[in-house]
């Protein structure tokens, strides 16, 4: 069954969680439509690894906390325009099962210049990290395991209290 | 009554994704754990996991939060998407 739940913050911000695939291309083609505005377009895209921890990876499956995960989401983007000169966000997270080499996880931003794009598709994604209630079990030769959180994203989230 | 869900790694443990607590056995998000507890010593055991994180009405928060009639309570491990 595919779902997805798209929440619009307002015109400049959408957050989708959905089971499906996505389209980069198409995604990139939003952000840029009838925005002659913001000349930067960054966009950051997560996949499945075929490895982890020294073990081979064969899949994930992705689960989520409904409602609360979008008003996080939109929380974070919120604080990024606070803090940066931002055009358009989207960010887009998958959920249910998911094989080697599939898309997670998307996340693009635009602005005038690319400072404040680069940067806010950085903090964005470093807070859905670590905030987002999502959370990934690993299917690999050695069985099914739910991942540990990483004290390494933890570090890099609190870089941008500083 | 209040609602209670559990995710992942302690919803597997658990064998259940969510129940509910009478509101007169519990103040506070400590006391809601406490009233789970009572189910049995395995349920006792994976709540006392102290890397176990709380939401109440989708908003983190700590095991002095206080709890009332109609709140929904999620617990769950550090979050690992993206």
């Amino acid at each position: 069954m595919n779902t997805t739940k798209n929440t619009a913050m307002n015109e400049n911000a959408e957050i989708s969680i959905q089971t499906a695939d996505f389209d980069h291309g198409f995604e990139v083609n939003l952000l840029e439509k009838e925005n002659v505005e913001d000349g930067a377009v960054v966009t950051f895209s997560g996949r499945v690894r075929n490895n982890n921890l020294g073990l081979k990876v064969k899949g994930l499956f992705l689960e989520h906390y409904p409602d609360m995960t979008e008003k996080l989401l939109a929380n974070i983007i919120q604080t990024a325009k606070q803090r940066w000169n931002i055009g358009r966000v989207k960010v887009i997270h998958r959920i249910g099962q998911l094989a080697i080499g599939e898309q997670i996880v998307f996340v693009g931003v635009t602005s005038k210049h690319r400072q404040d794009a680069f940067a806010a598709n950085e903090y964005i994604m470093d807070f859905l990290k670590v905030e987002a209630p999502f959370w990934k079990k690993e299917l690999t030769e050695l069985g099914e395991t739910w991942l540990d959180a990483k004290t390494s994203d933890k570090e890099k989230a609190q870089t941008w209290s500083k | 009554m209040i609602k209670v869900i559990f995710f992942a790694a302690l919803r597997e443990q658990l064998g259940c994704s969510g129940t509910e607590v009478n509101a007169n056995s519990a103040n506070t998000v400590a006391e809601v754990k406490v009233a789970l507890g009572q189910q049995s010593h395995e349920w006792q055991n994976y709540l006392a996991n102290n890397s176990l994180l709380c939401a109440v009405n989708h908003q983190m928060v700590n095991e002095e939060y206080s709890v009332k009639a109609g709140d929904e309570v999620a617990f769950f491990p550090p979050v690992t998407g993206g």
